[in-house]
Formats: C-alpha cells, sequence, structure tokens
C-alpha cells in the first residue's frame, strides 16, 4: 500500500468536518457499520448458496463510499465498479433491494437482472454497479459532461479500482476530462490488489498511482482511508474543484479489503499473511478508528455503538428474509427492460421485428 | 416539393434539423466540427451551432463513445460520429457492453439515448482493418438499433429517426455513396422522418426477389435492369433499410410473391444480415420457397486492398445476375 508521506494531520478540523453535527457524524459511523453487516450477511447467505456469480465485499473499504458520499450536493453523481455494495447503501439505497438483487429476485433494485455487480439508483444519483474493470470510467466522465452541458453545479465522483488504472478506457478518460474541463473526481479505492497481483507487480509509476495525473495536467492527491475524516475533507476540495472551476482531479485513496478479490477467490490467504490482515484490523480499519474517534470526541458512547452495530445487523438479517421471500422473476421478465421502445409501447416499438424468439 | 440532394446533403440537412428541434442534440467525433467531418457530412454544422452543439473530439473512441453514453443517462442526446465504422473495436466494451446492457442490468431505470453513425463499407482501396461492414454484428445485440441508409432520402428519415429514438442506435452508412444524389423531400413540406424496422419495396418484380441493404440495393436495382432487359427476368429489389428493428413482415411478403430469393450483402457469408435474413425465410416461409435461398456475400476473407480486385470481392451486378441465373 503507498501511504502519505506528511505526518497524521488532525482532519476533523477541516471547515467540511468542523460542520458536521454530531448527529451528521452518528449517521457517517452509522453507515459504515450498515455496509458492514450487510456484507457480512452477504457473505453468509452467498456461502449458503443462495446467490449466484460472484460476491465482491468491500469490507475494510467503508470509510471511501460513506466518507466521499457523505459530502454529495443535489446535483452529484456517483459511479462506480463492481464492488458497489458501499456505494449504494451510501446513497440511500435500502437494504432490502440490494439484498434481494443479490437473491435473483424480482423485488431487487434491478429486479434480479444485474446481480451483486450491477446496482442501479438513478434517482439517488448512483449510476452502477459495473462489471467490466475501468470500463465505467468513461461513463463517469460522460455523467460530468451532461451536468455541465446542464449547467449545473455539480460534479461526479467516478471510482476505480488500483487493478483499473492499466486499461486504456481510463487513460482516455482522464485525458478526455482535462482537456474538456469536465467536473469528474476520479476516487482510486487502492486496496493493494488487482485480483491477485499486487500492485508493485500490475503497475508501473513514480510517487503513487494519482500522481500519472501530472502527465495530464491534472490536479491530484492521496488520502488515507483510514481516517474517514480525511477521505471527507481532502474529496470536498476535489468536488468543489470541479463544481466550480470544471476542474477534474485524481484522487488515490489508500484503503484494504479484508477478503479475496471476490468469494470465490480461493488463494486470498495465500497472497496476504494473516499477520497483514491482523495489523490492519487492529490499526487501520476506518471503522475500529471512527468508533474510538467519536468515542474520544463524547459524540459516541460504546453503548450506543453497540446500539448501532445490533440494529445493523438486525436490519441486514431483515433483508435476508425479505431476499429469502420474494419471488424469483418469471421466464416473461427476461425480455424486458431491453429498449425503452418496447418498454413504453411506443409507437416505434410496433414498427419491425425487435426480438426474434424462434 | 422534393429536392435532389446528395446523401451527404441529406444526412446533414437531418443533422441540422435535429439540432435545431432539440437543444440537447450534440454531435461529438474525430474532426466533425472546425475540420467539417471526415467526409463532410458535418460540413457547416459547427460553424452555425458552435462550439457546445459539435465537439471536436481527439482520437479517442472508447473514451468519447463512453462520455457519450454517460451523458445520455442525463438527458443530453449525443451523435457520435466513427470516422469508419470499422474502428468500433477500439471502443467495442463502450459500444456493447454499456449501451447494449445498461437498460438490462439496471432493471430499466437507465437509458441510453445515443446514436453513433460514420461509413460502414468496402470498396475504397483501404485494406482489410477499414472495410468491416458491422451491422449483423451489432444488431446480434439485444438492446441496440442498427440501420443501414442506401439513398439520400433514407439517410434523412432514418437519421433523424435515430435521434429521436430512446435506444442507442448505430447508423452505417457508406463512403461510397455520400457522393450519390437523389430526391429528397423538401422541408417546407413536413418533418420528414423514417421509421427504423421499415423496409421498402425499391422495384415491383415477380420472378425472383432481391433482398439488401445499404450499397448492396444499388447493386441489386442495376442487376434487377440487367436481368429485365438482357434475360426477361422480373426483379423485386426490397431494402431492408433498418436491420434490428427488422421488417420481417415485408421479407416474407416478397417471399410469398415471387417464391424465389437472393439475399444481397455485404457482410461476410458467415453470421451476417443475410445469414439472419435467411434464417427467418426457413422458419416463416419454406412452404413458400421454389428454390433454395441464395446469397451474395463478401467473398470470405478480410478485404483485399488490390484496387484492381477488390469490387470482385463485394457484392456487385455481375455476381448478382450469375446468381439468379443459376437458379433457372
Amino acid at each position: 500500500m503507498t501511504s502519505a508521506s506528511s505526518p497524521a494531520l488532525d482532519f476533523s478540523q477541516s471547515p467540511i468536518n468542523q460542520a458536521l453535527s454530531p448527529e451528521r457524524k452518528i449517521e457517517l459511523f452509522t453507515m459504515m457499520v450498515r455496509i458492514r453487516r450487510f456484507e457480512q450477511a452477504a457473505l453468509k447467505y452467498y456461502n449458503a448458496g443462495k446467490m449466484g456469480g460472484f460476491l465482491h465485499l468491500y469490507i475494510g473499504q467503508e470509510s471511501v463510499a460513506s466518507g466521499t458520499i457523505s459530502l454529495a450536493g443535489p446535483d452529484d453523481h456517483f459511479i462506480t465498479a463492481y464492488r458497489c455494495h458501499g456505494h449504494a447503501l451510501s446513497v440511500g439505497m435500502n437494504m432490502n433491494e440490494c439484498m434481494a438483487e443479490m437473491f435473483g429476485k424480482q423485488t431487487g433494485c434491478s429486479k434480479g437482472k444485474g446481480g451483486s455487480m450491477h446496482f442501479f439508483a438513478p434517482d439517488k444519483g448512483f449510476w452502477g454497479g459495473h462489471g467490466i474493470v475501468a470500463g465505467q470510467t468513461p461513463l463517469g466522465l460522460g455523467l460530468a459532461y451532461g451536468l455541465k452541458y446542464q449547467g449545473k453545479e455539480g460534479c461526479c465522483l467516478c471510482y476505480l479500482g488500483d487493478g483499473a488504472v492499466n486499461q486504456g478506457a481510463f487513460h482516455e478518460s482522464l485525458n478526455l476530462a482535462a482537456l474538456f474541463e469536465i467536473p469528474v473526481v476520479f476516487v482510486i479505492e487502492n486496496n493493494g490488489y488487482s485480483m491477485g497481483t499486487s500492485q508493485k507487480r500490475s503497475s508501473s509509476f513514480r510517487g503513487c498511482l494519482a500522481q500519472r495525473a501530472e502527465g495530464y495536467d491534472m490536479e491530484w492527491d492521496v488520502i488515507n482511508g483510514s481516517d474517514v475524516y480525511e477521505v471527507r475533507a481532502k474529496t470536498h476540495i476535489a468536488m468543489e474543484r470541479a463544481r466550480k472551476e470544471h476542474k477534474p482531479t485524481l484522487l488515490e485513496i489508500d484503503t484494504y479489503r479484508y477478503y479475496g478479490h471476490s468469494i470465490a477467490d480461493a488463494n486470498h490467504k495465500k497472497y496476504r499473511t494473516p499477520e497483514e490482515i491482523e495489523n490492519y484490523k487492529q490499526n487501520h480499519d476506518p471503522i475500529n478508528l471512527f468508533r474510538r474517534r467519536l468515542i474520544a470526541e463524547g459524540v459516541l458512547t460504546e453503548e450506543i455503538a453497540d446500539a448501532i452495530n445490533k440494529a445493523a445487523q438486525e436490519e441486514a438479517a431483515a433483508s435476508v428474509q425479505f431476499a429469502d421471500q420474494s419471488p424469483a422473476p418469471t421466464i416473461a421478465d427476461i425480455s424486458t427492460d431491453i429498449y425503452w421502445e418496447t418498454d413504453n409501447q411506443t409507437p416505434a416499438s410496433r414498427i419491425g421485428r425487435h426480438f426474434f424468439d424462434a | 416539393m422534393s429536392r435532389i440532394l446528395t446523401y451527404r446533403e441529406a444526412l446533414r440537412e437531418g443533422l441540422d434539423e435535429e439540432l435545431a428541434r432539440d437543444p440537447n442534440v450534440v454531435l461529438m467525433g474525430e474532426e466533425v466540427a472546425q475540420y467539417n467531418g471526415a467526409y463532410k457530412v458535418t460540413e457547416g454544422l459547427w460553424k452555425k451551432w458552435g462550439d457546445k452543439r459539435v465537439v471536436d473530439t481527439p482520437i479517442s473512441e472508447a473514451g468519447f463513445i463512453g462520455m457519450g453514453i454517460g451523458a445520455s443517462m442525463l438527458g443530453v442526446r449525443p451523435v457520435m460520429e466513427l470516422m469508419f465504422w470499422s474502428f468500433h473495436s477500439v471502443a467495442f466494451d463502450q459500444l456493447v457492453n454499456n449501451a447494449a446492457c445498461v437498460r438490462y442490468m439496471s432493471g430499466g431505470l437507465c437509458h441510453c439515448p445515443i446514436v453513433v453513425r460514420g461509413p460502414a463499407n468496402g470498396g475504397t482501396n483501404v485494406g482489410a482493418t477499414h472495410c468491416h461492414v458491422p451491422e449483423g454484428l451489432f444488431a446480434a445485440f439485444p438492446g441496440l438499433k442498427v440501420c443501414a441508409p442506401a439513398t439520400p432520402a433514407d439517410a434523412k428519415g432514418l437519421i433523424k429517426a435515430a435521434i429521436r429514438d430512446n435506444d442507442p442506435v448505430y447508423v452505417m452508412e457508406n463512403t461510397l455513396l455520400y457522393g450519390t444524389s437523389g430526391e429528397v423531400p423538401d422541408p417546407a413540406d413536413g418533418d420528414f422522418v423514417i421509421p427504423l424496422g421499415l423496409a421498402d419495396l425499391k422495384r415491383e418484380g415477380s420472378d425472383i426477389s432481391l433482398i439488401a441493404h445499404g450499397r448492396s440495393v444499388l447493386h441489386a436495382l442495376e442487376a434487377a435492369n440487367i436481368l429485365q432487359s438482357q434475360h426477361g427476368i422480373n426483379a423485386e429489389v426490397l431494402d431492408l433499410r433498418s436491420i434490428r428493428p427488422l421488417d420481417v413482415d415485408a421479407i416474407l411478403k416478397t417471399v410469398k410473391k415471387t417464391n424465389r430469393v437472393v439475399l444481397v450483402d455485404e457482410s461476410k457469408p458467415f453470421g451476417g444480415v443475410s445469414a439472419m435474413v435467411g434464417t427467418l425465410i426457413m422458419e416463416q416461409a419454406f412452404d413458400d420457397l421454389d428454390a433454395p435461398v441464395q446469397r451474395v456475400c463478401s467473398i470470405d476473407a478480410p478485404a483485399i486492398y488490390s484496387p484492381h480486385i477488390e469490387n470482385e470481392q463485394l457484392p456487385n451486378p455481375r455476381r448478382i445476375v450469375e446468381k439468379v441465373l443459376s437458379m433457372a
């Protein structure tokens, strides 16, 4: 993992964090806990055979989605890759629709058509949930292009993993973002591994990954993802630069995933030592650190923190029950949500054959 | 009253009218603005509409097409030019995984009203990498729509329909058609839009049906004239115009009328548009056929460069006439 070399600063004193009321701080902590409890429930039922496909867990990275999305204004938008559960809950999607999506049920956020990697909530500014590494980066650029085109003072936060930084689509996006002055903030969530390959075996770079922005004449910064205050303070600067000056930024947030690339990643304990994981848990886990911090601030007590934890566990358990009891899609459902025109039965949809089932 | 316009001018008029109709329409692509278009389709539009509506992009197809897809999800309606459709390969993930699938994977929450347009044809001696005709390829992805106009009027009517459609529409033009001329209705006579999914009977006949799209329609019409004048065969020519949605009714109607079919398709034989149309005829009009469906496609090899021979690799009137005569 790359670390910010600067001495530890107290980001709780940055204006954007000073503006946080105790209630908002507790909300932020609660969101991080809810993400973790949701995913732990997902893991349990994935292992029990209730879900298909992949399960890419966000556990350990909660401060990134919850911290950055806590800065959202009315015209800000969000898009990420396949490790999307934390972002989905952070924008305000509920556990039921997310869990049901993974269970492949009609009540899922994508009606069971997308699965774990493809959560969407456009009404909350969340545009997925995308499965192809870096494939979402031009889309994030385009959302921000749309905001600028429509004259809105907003930005798009476009998340990607450190494994995505060597894809061509990402570099094309960086160039276009700087060239066209697009209000996008690219957020590299650097968990140190692109699937099973460590950063030093996958990327050539000077300094850190974000420094590649210099080649595109773009601002960049590195953030310690263990500290949600730092995540907020530095991301806020980038978002304001995008909103006010239409200038993009490349952020790199150092973080860590406890689990493998996906739960199908059987090798994840081979390329990392138990000591590495244990050290992270004790000294860097964003939830543990924020909990201690808020207790020290007098915002939180052990009792309240435990209650939040318990409530999140219960909410997650209830979402499992909801998902389990929800109906599966029907064969007829396979053939909807393909064309806007046919779904809406417009005059155009009645001309010519759209589907070719024999 | 109609006027005589070139295919290029007709497309431009369609683009211009849509820019005027809807402030969300944006033209994007390599050289589309200040250079006036690599093939001059967008000539004058940047000067008229300015930087916001007509945007030069760097040579970065995955980047700017993905950007257009993202912007479309927010309500912008990008019309993106590929200098050659052959360059789809460097933007394939965006064109297929994002444009075709985002609606489905979001359970219908997103939609993607984009147009990607540009020439897709052989016959200009530019070698195999610049000669792909991917209409069949993209029509194979549910979520996408594809059309391939053959005449100036169809080019104008279809580009306007494509821009108004709320799904991704890929318009396959042809560099060898840009300079061809034909009648196009006068804008003063009303808004001229040709719906996707509607084929056009370009020539009525009774003995055999030639079913084609794009430039192959012109070859089929020329072949029909030769067949009539030299062989007494009265061929019908059906122009598909739209590949997906596809006017299956029009296909079945002409088959039932003539009972003999030659499909003319610049695709390669394996899995092209004609392979699909042939399958539909077999499934739905088998008993109406007096002879097996035949095809004239590009000869099954990467596109040859040599100006001496390239036209023989492509469908052409001579090859169509020979194929028809072989069925007698």
